[in-house]
């Protein structure tokens, strides 16, 4: 099998997962849920940057895409759970 | 029933729009005019050995210059919201235990995870990522620390010095630029040093650690700040 081949293969099973993720992310009721499937979206999407070779966009999605912004989301979620009970 | 006719119709002329440009989208076998002078003058010109830290310091100077302004707005604004009395900037909060796995880890990897993200924006000229890379790792840094150990304190006047000092620092070296080179954020003030070392490209790694701190000590500082107002259990 050649290279180009093995890239299209991964690059589509990469996408068809993130899509599916962005979709459990939209749809889940469990907020939580949404948060950590937005996050692996990111992830997803940082290691896509990479196969197309722009690691410099791939690490800042890395860190604020899947790193930062889930952690804000979820100090974001908790606040609202306390001040709604 | 009109509200959904309307979607519909929507989606219908973007789904047209983005049919026509997927249409006459062909792939390029040659650069375009901008990035053709970048690929062929950059190494030259500005001396980096990564064209897109040259783009991003020196020929696009400005909008960076732009971006660090908006996430220090962006940061202001969590902080004006996020306003804490004194009382919540002092007081330790009762956490759930947290694991031992994590408390271990963190000390080991915390240095280990700021001394990557230093590595990052000093060597912005020459490898992958730049300021606002390292800046954002030094940050997931200090996460883990908060996530450790919920209760520590962040010294917020070192974190506000450092952020207002670098911020001057980075338009004062492109004010430099003006003097003693062509003009605003031109990274030539002194020799452009020997291709693909770590002191060449003039101001270009001296602006980029002046950037990674900036960025560093906003995004721990919104950190910081959210982990304070989060209420007792």
């Amino acid at each position: 099998m050649n290279k180009e081949i093995v890239f299209i293969i991964i690059a589509l099973i990469l996408g068809i997962v993130s899509l599916i993720l962005a979709l459990i992310a939209i749809h889940n009721k469990k907020l939580s849920v949404a948060i950590l499937a937005a996050g692996v979206v990111s992830l997803f999407a940082s290691v896509l940057y990479l196969l197309m070779a722009a690691p410099d966009v791939a690490m800042t999605e890395a860190a604020i895409g899947s790193g930062l912004s889930t952690l804000i989301f979820f100090y974001v979620l908790n606040k609202i759970k306390k001040s709604n009970a | 029933m009109l509200k959904n006719t309307l979607i519909a119709l929507v989606i219908a002329v973007l789904a047209y729009m983005f049919y026509n440009v997927y249409n006459t989208y062909e792939t390029r076998t040659s650069l375009s005019g901008v990035a053709e002078y970048y690929a062929t003058n950059a190494a030259k010109e500005v001396g980096a050995a990564n064209i897109v830290t040259s783009i991003v310091v020196t020929y696009r100077g400005f909008d960076t210059l732009g971006e660090v302004t908006i996430l220090f707005l962006t940061a202001s604004i969590i902080s004006f919201f996020l306003k804490l009395k004194e009382e919540d900037e002092n007081k330790s909060i009762k956490h759930g235990i947290t694991s031992e796995l994590l408390i271990t880890a963190s000390q080991v990897l915390v240095p280990i995870i700021f001394l990557f993200g230093i590595y990052v924006f000093i060597n912005g000229h020459l490898t992958p990522g730049g300021g606002f890379q390292g800046g954002a790792i030094i940050a997931t840094g200090v996460a883990l620390m908060i996530m450790a150990n919920p209760n520590i304190r962040i010294n917020n006047h070192v974190i506000h010095w450092v952020e207002s000092i670098s911020g001057v620092a980075f338009v004062i070296v492109g004010l430099f630029g003006i003097v003693l080179a062509g003009g605003f954020l031109d990274n030539r003030i002194s020799g452009l040093g020997e291709f693909g070392t770590l002191f060449s490209a003039g101001a270009i790694p001296i602006i980029y650690s002046f950037i990674g701190l900036k960025v560093g000590a906003e995004i721990s500082n919104i950190l910081n700040k959210y982990q304070k107002s989060q209420k007792e259990l």
